[in-house]
């Protein structure tokens, strides 16, 4: 089921919410507070146009409760920190209009990430984890750099190719969205696949299929996604990752052949 | 990098080789896809009764060897069974590996797909609760096959349907389709074949692609079915007659101090 069909038919159980009252209803929980245990507590605001769940969290912050944790910086979907279980699905409230959610609409945090408080979660030590085991660097051939060297010339096609990968925030939706991230938590999920296909394109890059084969041509990587593609579904940034772990899969396949 | 080892001049996956879980998920599609194909090529002999009794009776004869030998060999039939129950055992072992073990995984799952409603990864469930009725009851019925491999034809296979054996079969017929559709739906995106995953757009129309592959054969085995159950209330059948084609009276013979056979133009009855 599409993500639109999905809307509509929360929609339709609940009515759509255009103007008036409406109710979030967010999962609490401070792990630093060892006597608090997780509740879910109702807030009630009043919509206005154009307003975003983001939007909303904040001013439930600044003018309701001012303990409630979570996470942002850009507002605008590039950074990656605002994301969420939206009504148990993976998105980023920055990207989530109030209009498209019924009411009450139920936030989480994501699963699979150390929780900080409330809404927020660190996804930045699982993705410096991820990087250091999956080396999401270029391994050059030379390791001496020199600054005022040119750098050796790219075709437009390899390097638009690269950057549609490389648009990776790192948001942490799609390994909330993976069936086999939340059952098996060292699988390294479409952010890390899709990390190393980007490598696997980049000239720059010396390391051949073996190299990649050691990193994930395990079922901690690219043999153990049973593509279910919640990751493709979900992902903001819209990243053709089930494309990528197809391509990775054959590729390391073949390295095993 | 990969450790090879050798026997004699062969090369061979020896334990601890990093080339394993790469053989495994190759093994577990290739059984699958075998089995996908083999469970349509049955269903498309079963159903031959939807044609007539002579025709199910012509691809009896085949599959017992009618190609090669002038008397039935049902033990063909048995080495079939046998053969389909290793591909069979091989790939629930292998998918078994992807189940969910323990409280942990399984409470994570189920709040995880809960929470997604997402068609493909509840397809997943689906696909597990399928397999799982099919190691049981496909067990069921290859061993009886394996067993019995003669009791197949226009009246034996009616005569076990109609005395029961209809339930066995359309626990079958619904787990083996569904887990067929959905297991090549997945082995399609799994590898990218054909650009299917490209695009969510890609990945619905193969999956209604599936769905409807599904519907047929789900048709095409119910009507099989009570095409059997219809025979089955046949007086012919119920007296435990085995079917005779028409026109080979000379394979039936006699019985001492009894009248001869005597067999219609049709085959269909036999009278003393």
């Amino acid at each position: 089921m599409s993500e639109d069909e999905i809307l509509a038919r929360d929609t339709a159980v609940h009515g759509a919410a255009t103007s008036g009252e409406f109710t979030l209803e967010v999962l609490r929980c401070n792990p630093a507070d060892p006597e608090d245990r997780p509740r879910w507590q109702s807030f009630t605001l009043e919509l206005t146009e154009g307003m975003t769940l983001f939007i909303a969290l904040t001013e439930l912050r600044e003018t309701q409760d001012p303990s409630l944790q979570f996470d942002f910086v850009c507002r605008a979907g590039i950074c990656g920190s605002c994301a969420m279980l939206i009504n148990g699905r993976p998105g980023l409230a920055c990207r989530t209009l109030i209009a498209d959610l019924p009411s009450p609409t139920r936030l989480a945090p994501l699963p699979g990430f150390a929780l900080i408080g409330d809404l927020s979660v660190d996804t930045g030590r699982w993705m410096r984890g991820m990087s250091e085991r999956l080396e999401t660097w270029v391994h050059g051939l030379d390791t001496e750099r020199d600054p005022a060297r040119l750098e050796a010339p790219m075709e437009p096609e390899v390097a638009e190719a690269i950057y549609e990968l490389e648009r990776c925030i790192e948001c942490g939706c799609c390994i909330a969205a993976c069936g086999t991230a939340q059952m098996r938590e060292d699988f390294v999920g479409a952010v890390g696949l899709n990390k190393l296909a980007r490598f696997h394109l980049d000239p720059r890059d010396a390391r051949d299929d073996g190299a990649y084969f050691d990193l994930v041509g395990d079922d901690d990587g690219v043999f153990g996604c049973m593509s279910l593609l919640g990751c493709d579904d979900v992902c903001p940034k819209d990243l053709p990752l089930g494309t990528q772990i197809a391509f990775l899969r054959r590729r390391m396949a073949r390295q095993a052949l | 990098m990969s450790r090879l080892d050798t026997v004699g001049d062969t090369l061979v996956l020896a334990p601890g080789d990093r080339r394993w879980p790469a053989w495994l998920d190759l093994l577990q599609g290739l059984s699958g896809l075998l089995l996908v194909l083999f469970m349509w090529a049955h269903l498309f002999a079963v159903s031959s009764i939807l044609l007539g009794k002579p025709a199910m009776y012509r691809v009896t004869r085949f599959f017992e060897g009618s190609l090669f030998f002038d008397t039935p060999q049902p033990w063909l039939v048995s080495l079939v069974a046998l053969f389909i129950f290793v591909i069979f055992v091989l790939h629930t072992l292998l998918a078994l590996r992807k189940l969910p073990s323990g409280y942990r995984q399984w409470r994570a799952w189920l709040v995880h797909m809960g929470g997604m409603r997402h068609e493909e990864t509840s397809l997943w469930l689906v696909q597990v609760i399928t397999g799982l009725v099919l190691m049981f009851f496909a067990t069921a019925h290859l061993l009886e096959l394996f067993l019995h491999p003669s009791n197949i034809g226009p009246h034996a296979s009616a005569a076990r349907i109609a005395s029961g054996g209809w339930v066995l079969g359309l626990v079958l017929l619904l787990s083996v389709e569904v887990h067929a559709g959905i297991g090549l739906y997945r082995l399609i995106v799994k590898w990218g074949w054909f650009g299917l995953v490209d695009t969510a757009a890609r990945r619905r129309r193969l999956r209604r692609f599936v769905y409807a592959l599904v519907a047929f054969f789900l048709l095409l085995g119910v009507t099989t079915q009570m095409a059997y159950l219809r025979i089955g209330k046949e007086s012919a059948v119920r007296d435990g007659l085995r079917y005779v084609p028409p026109g080979s009276a000379q394979i039936v013979p006699p019985l001492s101090d009894e009248a001869p056979l005597r067999i219609s133009q049709t085959g269909e009855e036999v009278k003393r």
